[in-house]
Order: structure tokens, then C-alpha cells, then sequence
């Protein structure tokens, strides 16, 4: 309820808005709304969400695998830690622009390109997380597993998973919301579609309708990703948690 | 399942570099199905003694000698129950292989059969260390170990689990090992007992406890506990 309020307080203030500055600058919601039916009646609303959510959800999935993989092996694995520390130094640090230009430079204008480039993006925030969560393992809890003799894939999954899922959200959440902002830079320099395409021709045509319809058509699927998918998954993680009162 | 100890030394590193001895010349035998006691004051190396015999650190001179098939069930001194499962996946994760009526009569005689779908976080201390006793006797150990299972309860809570382990204990063939500092539960418990010293721990006495502890009276648990004090004087 207070959510839709808050909701309902942005259009409000968008609209007031939008009749201090003029039209031409912030067109209010109407005409916004109206540019949204125009593009989707013609499908390419669909087509251009469709394959930036392609996207995003493609590159996720690496940067998550392969960040989980890879910070568990520095957070278990002291070589592993040394050796893998600088690189992810300059990965970190590394502007996001700077990766994509290079893959689009060193691999051309293509699909693998742009998904790779997204996805190193994220991948050193998972591994700097997860190795985190990694060395906050419980040893007390390894001795038990181990006393126990539980089998290896069983010790995995009920010890130490548990303890990584934290910071697998964590992982998640603020990967999401990164890549959501990088693949509209990836699209927006060289893919002949997605959101960030059609943002990039709507600049370069001052229209500030197309642009707003595409950017809240965006906001909005991220909005129910989030509560529809992400939160409900949190919630599920930790449900065994004493709630607060 | 028999039980040999020989521990000649056990060396620790603090985080200065400085060695000193933590273990020296501890040496007993349990047969099977005794309940050995192994008694001394806090901080002398018994949980680093459990460690050693339980085969989590191997960092040491001299020989552990059991059965390497034996399946041991132990009682940490913190509960060390999996937080994100349920009581009865805590237990059936350690004993895959307990069947649901040995695990209901199990949770009945400790008393948790209304606990069973908790959470470990909504245990008190008393009933997550029943749950974590529950646990190492479903695997039916060959080797139960029980560190210090009594530690921070309340004394009549403390007695009903000690005469709830007792309870177990009976008529099953298990070899167990119980470290405590409280001299009434080694009496009433043990069938020989283990005094340590103080850092590095050797050991001082060991004393095979008349009359079996099934037989054992009140009476009989004063004289026992009037000749350890006798000892213990006699050691300064």
C-alpha cells in the first residue's frame, strides 16, 4: 500500500514537473504513455526489451557462475587468493567503458562481445563477495561435517551453501542492478537493438517521449523482477532466521 | 570398539611463534563399551585431546589406535547445529540411515518430539544441546565423545540430561568418552576416570571406578568423590 503511494507520489511530482519546465524538455506522462503504445503496437517495444533482458540474463548467469566459482577458490585457496588478487585489483577498478570498447575493438560489433563485456563487468564484484563469504565459513561447522563423515556434495550443499547464500544475494542484487545499468552503455555503442539502441536513437532524435517510454518500460520490468523474483527468493533464503521484532 | 591413546607430545604455535607444550604423555586404554571420564581444569588441552582422537588434527607425536571403520557420534561443547535446517534434518543429515521409529524414540526420551520441525535458532541452550545428543546417538556410534555436553546449564538441567545419557547409554555396546570439570557427573557416569593436569596436561591418575556404574548408590558416589578429594590434596 505504501509502496503504491510512493509510486503514485513519483507521477504526481513527474507531471507537476513537467508543466514548471515545458513540454518539449519533460513530457508529462500522457504523452509518454502514448509513445509506449505506439512502440508497442509495432512490436519493437517487445523486441528491443526483449533482447536486452536476453542479455542481461545471459551474462548474469556467467558473471554469477563464474564468480561464485572463482571466490570460493580464492577464499579457500591462499595461492589461489595471491594469485588471483591483482587481476581483480584492475578488474574492480577498471572503468566499464573501457572493457566494452575493447571487446567491441577486439572481438567486433557482436552479440558475444557485448555479452562478455557486461559480464566481466560484474564478475570481479561476485568473486571479491563470495571469497568474502568464503572466509567467513563457519570452522566449527566443517569440523561437524566432517565428524559426521558427511559425503563431500552433502557437506556442500547443507554446510556450506547455506552460509555462501547471503552473499550470493548480496552477489545477485547489486549485480543485477549494475549490469541493468551497463548493457544500455553495450547496447547504446554497438548492438542494433535493445533498450539502450533505441535510447541511443531516441538522443539522437531529441525525442524525449521515445526516450522516457523506453527508459520506464525498463524501470518497470526491473521493478517486477525485483519484487516478483528477487525479494521472494531472499525471503525463502532466510527463512530460518529468527525474525526481528 | 577399543580405544588406545598414546600421545607423547602436542606442540602449539602461538600467533608470536613461541612453542610450548599443550599435550605431554597421556596414555590410556578404553575397552570396548566404557565410559571413560576425562577430567581437568579449564583450558589444559582436553579439546585439543578430542581433536587429536577424533582425527581432525593429525599435528601431533605419538599413536591413536581405533577401529578405522568405527563411526563416531560426538557432543561438541557449543551445540554446532546447522542453523538454516530443522531439527530433524539436523539429526537425519548426521544418520542418513536412522529409521523413523529408532528417531521418534530417541526424541522421546530426551523430550524434543514437540521440537522436531524447529529451528535451531528458536532453541533454548539446553534443548539445542539435547538436539545435538539426539544427533550423535542416531548415527549409533561405535565412539560416542561428549565435550563438556553439560557446560553453562542450569544444575537440575544439567541432572536430567546426565541421567538422560545414562539412560541411553544403557545396554548398548558403545564406547564413549565424556570431558567435564564437574566431578559428580565423571562419578556418576564413568567406568574409569581420567585426571589431568594443569598446562601442558599429563596425566595424573587413572582410576577404574567400583562399583559398576549401574550398581553405583548415592553412598557410593560420596566415597568415590571423598577419594578423588583425598587425591587431589595429596597432588598440592
Amino acid at each position: 500500500m505504501i509502496r503504491l503511494l510512493s509510486v503514485a507520489v513519483f507521477f504526481v511530482t513527474w507531471w507537476i514537473a513537467s508543466l514548471f519546465v515545458g513540454s518539449a524538455k519533460l513530457p508529462p506522462p500522457p504523452d509518454v504513455l502514448q509513445a509506449i503504445i505506439a512502440q508497442a503496437r509495432t512490436g519493437a517495444l517487445f523486441l528491443n526489451l526483449g533482447a536486452t533482458l536476453a542479455r542481461v540474463a545471459v551474462s548474469f548467469v556467467l558473471a554469477m557462475a563464474f564468480g561464485t566459482a572463482i571466490g570460493y577458490w580464492m577464499g579457500r585457496q591462499r595461492v589461489a587468493d595471491r594469485l588471483g588478487d591483482p587481476w581483480l585489483i584492475v578488474l574492480l577498478n577498471l572503468p566499464a567503458l573501457v572493457i566494452i570498447v575493447l571487446a567491441y575493438i577486439w572481438a567486433g560489433l557482436t552479440e558475444t562481445a557485448a555479452i562478455a563485456a557486461i559480464a566481466i563487468n560484474k564478475l570481479p564484484t561476485a568473486v571479491v563477495t563470495l571469497r568474502e563469504g568464503t572466509r567467513a565459513l563457519d570452522p566449527s561447522l566443517d569440523e561437524m561435517a566432517r565428524i559426521f563423515n558427511f559425503p563431500r556434495g552433502k557437506a556442500f550443499r547443507h554446510v556450506v551453501l547455506p552460509q555462501l547464500a547471503p552473499y550470493i544475494a548480496a552477489a545477485s542484487r547489486s549485480g543485477l542492478a549494475l549490469i541493468w545499468k551497463i548493457v544500455l552503455v553495450a547496447e547504446f555503442l554497438g548492438r542494433p537493438n535493445g533498450v539502450g539502441f533505441e535510447i541511443g536513437v531516441a538522443f539522437q532524435l531529441f525525442d524525449i517521449p521515445l526516450l522516457l517510454a523506453y527508459s520506464l518500460s525498463f524501470a518497470a520490468i526491473i521493478f517486477v523482477i525485483e519484487t516478483a523474483l528477487v525479494q521472494p527468493f531472499e525471503a525463502r533464503l532466510s527463512r530460518w532466521r529468527p525474525r526481528a521484532a | 570398539m577399543r580405544l588406545e591413546v598414546h600421545i607423547a607430545r602436542k606442540v602449539f604455535a602461538n600467533a608470536a611463534g613461541e612453542r610450548h607444550d599443550v599435550l605431554r604423555d597421556i596414555a590410556f586404554t578404553l575397552a570396548a563399551g566404557e565410559v571413560g571420564v576425562i577430567v581437568g581444569p579449564s583450558g589444559c588441552g582436553k579439546t585439543t585431546l578430542l581433536r587429536i582422537l577424533t582425527g581432525l588434527d593429525h599435528d601431533y607425536q605419538g599413536s591413536i589406535d581405533r577401529p578405522a571403520d568405527g563411526r563416531i557420534g560426538m557432543v561438541f561443547q557449543e551445540p554446532r547445529l546447522l542453523p538454516w535446517r530443522s531439527v530433524e534434518d539436523n539429526i537425519r543429515l548426521a544418520a542418513p540411515k536412522v529409521d523413523a521409529a529408532r528417531l521418534s524414540a530417541l526424541l522421546a526420551v530426551l523430550e524434543l518430539s514437540a521440537h522436531r520441525s524447529h529451528f535451531p535458532g528458536e532453541l533454548s541452550l539446553g534443548l539445542a544441546r539435547r538436539v545435538a545428543l539426539a544427533r550423535a546417538l542416531a548415527v549409533e556410534p561405535d565412539f560416542l565423545i561428549l565435550d563438556e555436553p553439560f557446560a553453562s546449564l542450569d544444575q537440575a538441567l544439567a541432572a536430567r540430561l546426565r541421567d538422560q545419557i545414562a539412560t541411553l547409554l544403557e545396554g548398548r555396546v558403545v564406547t564413549t568418552l565424556l570431558v567435564t570439570h564437574n566431578l559428580d557427573d565423571a562419578v556418576r557416569l564413568g567406568d574409569r576416570l581420567f585426571l589431568l593436569s594443569k598446562r601442558p596436561a599429563t596425566l595424573v591418575h587413572a582410576l577404574a571406578l567400583r562399583p559398576p556404574r549401574s550398581a553405583r548408590t548415592d553412598a557410593d558416589v560420596t566415597a568415590i568423590k571423598n577419594e578423588l578429594a583425598r587425591l587431589k590434596q595429596a597432588d598440592g
